[in-house]
């Protein structure tokens, strides 16, 4: 992994400063969590974590696994107490009946009785819910699931658990929706079809707080990101803050050349190195003015293009820089 | 909350567990209450059921004026261990299922889901105590039918007294099933160690008592199988000779009821404060 590029500095800002309302948003903050902490014994599953959801975004929740997602979200639905810190979901308190009306969860595997009928299973639940029985038929069509909605869950694919869990969540028509990992187990075209239902719940004013493991999922849905490391928040911004900006990768002979050309353009601090290419921080547009001015130096290019950083640069840059501090 | 029960309602009117041990209860009232004592009379030959009685009064034990002893004379050991059973598949079920997890992030709070299990448990126990009255009857009718003996029915209060009584010892071993569910937050070992207990270690406990050390007779006679066994023995008026197994005089009804009136709130307040504190994983 290249070590070139340097998270941006508004991640560090958002890791560092701790600000929540640095942070930029859509709106109002629906989700605020600060000095999140919890306990297991000598075991701390959640250390100090800030976080902030406004009102409108898909939020993205990023961390490998055994990173602390599923009890951050376990504690803002009010299933677990945190130990230490404050937690305020929709103005509330998790586990707030209140907060609850207006929440719609599927945290880790959908959880459904087995000998009830996937349309059942959602009556159950919109009964307890206090949401309208109509509600019912309208989230199975909304998760393609009305076909089968009269076989009981036990005979159910996982992918179809999956969007049952999927309707479960949306029975309330809830303004805010916390899922977390909902592609899991899902083949590809599952995984395709549950990020279109995602994307499509994060328009309009809803909310969205999506956990996943999957980053170029996240990549794709989300409008900002956090990322938990051991428990703890390495960054939270906008996905294409944390990317940081965009440069050039040039693939030129001999490179030495290449390299002393560029940096007597663009300055010594804006070229390195990146898998026996020169990584460039230039406005993509300069790309043709570049490689003619290469071209009139002598040097032979072999390649030109865009040089954008997947979000699983900055992840594993992130997350190993916790892990290598953590060993320190 | 009223929505709350109905989902419960919902739940166990589709969980095929719910009919199995309500028919088993059923199976056994009539095959104990009325097959074997019946056919006992009719060939003459003696069975547990029948032993050291006469003809006559096995007769009169399977005609409709018996039918509140025949419902409920087996409440104390039989249909109160499949009540504890059905306790602890309401509550415990969910553990297994994971499905609390879904029920606590709806909107009612946990003590109004719980209140809601509850109240479907006592509902569908008052189910299954009409429906064992229902077919004793129609079993004792149609013995009086054949048999061309009189139809008299018990008193309409004795009747109430006894269908409340029983409902009442079931209601608290259900109760129990669903306190040791959400305290083993499962469902095998609660119905293990409840069945055990009610089978087996108060009739120990009791047998010890009795024999070896009488003086904490008084421990004995607050346990629960034995107050449920006392408050049986109330309201059907069972002749001493020929009690049923688990029905004992030990107490008087008044003090078993108030007994098992503690039990019950007991094991509501204790499940209750288990639930609302703990996580949910």
């Amino acid at each position: 992994m290249s070590r070139n590029h340097p998270p941006p500095q508004s991640a560090r800002v958002a890791v560092a400063g701790r600000d929540a309302s640095a942070v930029s948003g859509k709106g109002e903050p629906l989700v605020e969590v600060a000095g999140l902490f919890k306990r297991y014994g000598a075991i701390t599953a959640v250390d100090g974590v800030d976080l902030t959801v406004r009102r409108g975004e898909v939020y993205g929740f990023l961390g490998p696994n055994g990173a602390g997602k599923t009890t951050t979200l376990r504690i803002l639905t009010g299933l677990i107490a945190p130990s230490s810190g404050s937690v305020r979901v929709l103005g509330g308190l998790p586990g707030d009946p209140r907060v609850l009306a207006r929440t719609g969860s599927l945290i880790e595997a959908p959880a459904c009785y087995p000998y009830l009928s996937g349309r059942n299973n959602l009556r159950v639940l919109a009964r307890h819910a206090g949401a309208p029985a109509t509600r019912v038929d309208r989230v199975l069509e909304t998760v393609d699931l009305t076909g089968r909605a009269g076989d009981r869950f036990a005979t159910y694919s996982l992918g179809m658990k999956q969007r049952l869990g999927v309707a479960a969540a949306l029975l309330k028509d809830p303004e805010l929706v916390i899922l977390d990992e909902p592609t899991n187990g899902l083949d590809p075209a599952g995984m395709r079809d549950m990020r279109r239902l995602v994307r499509e719940l994060g328009t309009g004013d809803r909310t969205v707080l999506l956990s996943s493991h999957l980053l170029g999922e996240v990549q794709q849905i989300c409008d900002r990101v956090g990322i938990l490391s051991a428990g703890r928040m390495v960054a939270e911004c906008d996905v294409e803050e944390l990317r940081g900006e965009q440069g050039l990768l040039v693939t030129a002979d001999p490179v030495d050349r290449a390299r002393e050309h560029l940096a007597g353009l663009l300055g010594p601090g804006a070229v390195g190195e990146h898998e026996g290419a020169l990584r460039v921080r230039v406005a993509p547009e300069r790309a043709p003015e570049i490689s003619r001015m290469l071209v009139a130096a002598g040097v032979d290019l072999f390649g030109i293009r865009i040089d954008e950083r997947a979000l699983e640069d900055v992840f594993f840059e992130l997350t190993s820089e916790k892990e290598t501090s953590d060993v320190r | 909350m009223f929505g709350s029960y109905a989902a419960e309602l919902l739940k166990l009117r589709n969980r095929g567990a719910v009919w199995v041990l309500g028919g088993a209860g059923l199976a056994l009232s009539l095959t104990f209450g009325y097959l074997l004592p019946y056919l006992g009379y009719v060939t003459g030959d003696a069975n547990p059921q029948t032993q050291g009685v006469t003809p006559e009064q096995v007769l009169a034990g399977v005609l409709p004026e018996a039918v509140v002893a025949n419902t409920i004379g087996g409440f104390a050991i039989f249909a109160g261990a499949l009540a504890l059973v059905l306790g602890a598949l309401v509550v415990g079920g969910e553990y297994g299922w994971g499905t609390l997890k879904t029920l606590l992030t709806q909107r009612p709070g946990r003590l109004t889901v719980l209140g809601a299990q509850l109240l479907a448990l006592a509902t569908v126990l008052a189910g299954w105590v009409l429906a064992i009255f229902a077919a004793c009857a129609l079993a004792g009718m149609g013995i009086a039918l054949i048999e061309d003996a009189p139809m008299t029915w018990p008193a309409a209060a004795d009747l109430a007294t006894g269908l409340a009584g029983g409902w009442l010892v079931l209601v608290t071993w259900g109760l129990a099933g669903a306190l040791l569910a959400t305290l083993f937050r499962g469902v095998a070992l609660p119905i293990g160690l409840g069945v055990v207990w009610i089978l087996g270690v108060e009739t120990l406990l009791a047998g010890v008592v009795a024999s070896v050390l009488p003086d904490l007779q008084v421990v004995a006679d607050a346990l629960p199988g034995v107050n449920a066994g006392s408050l049986v023995y109330a309201v059907t008026q069972a002749a001493p000779g020929q009690l049923p197994p688990g029905v004992t005089d030990a107490v008087t009804g008044t003090r078993a009821v108030l007994t098992l009136l503690c039990y019950a709130a007991v094991f509501i307040a204790v499940t209750a404060v288990t639930l609302r504190r703990r996580d949910v994983a």
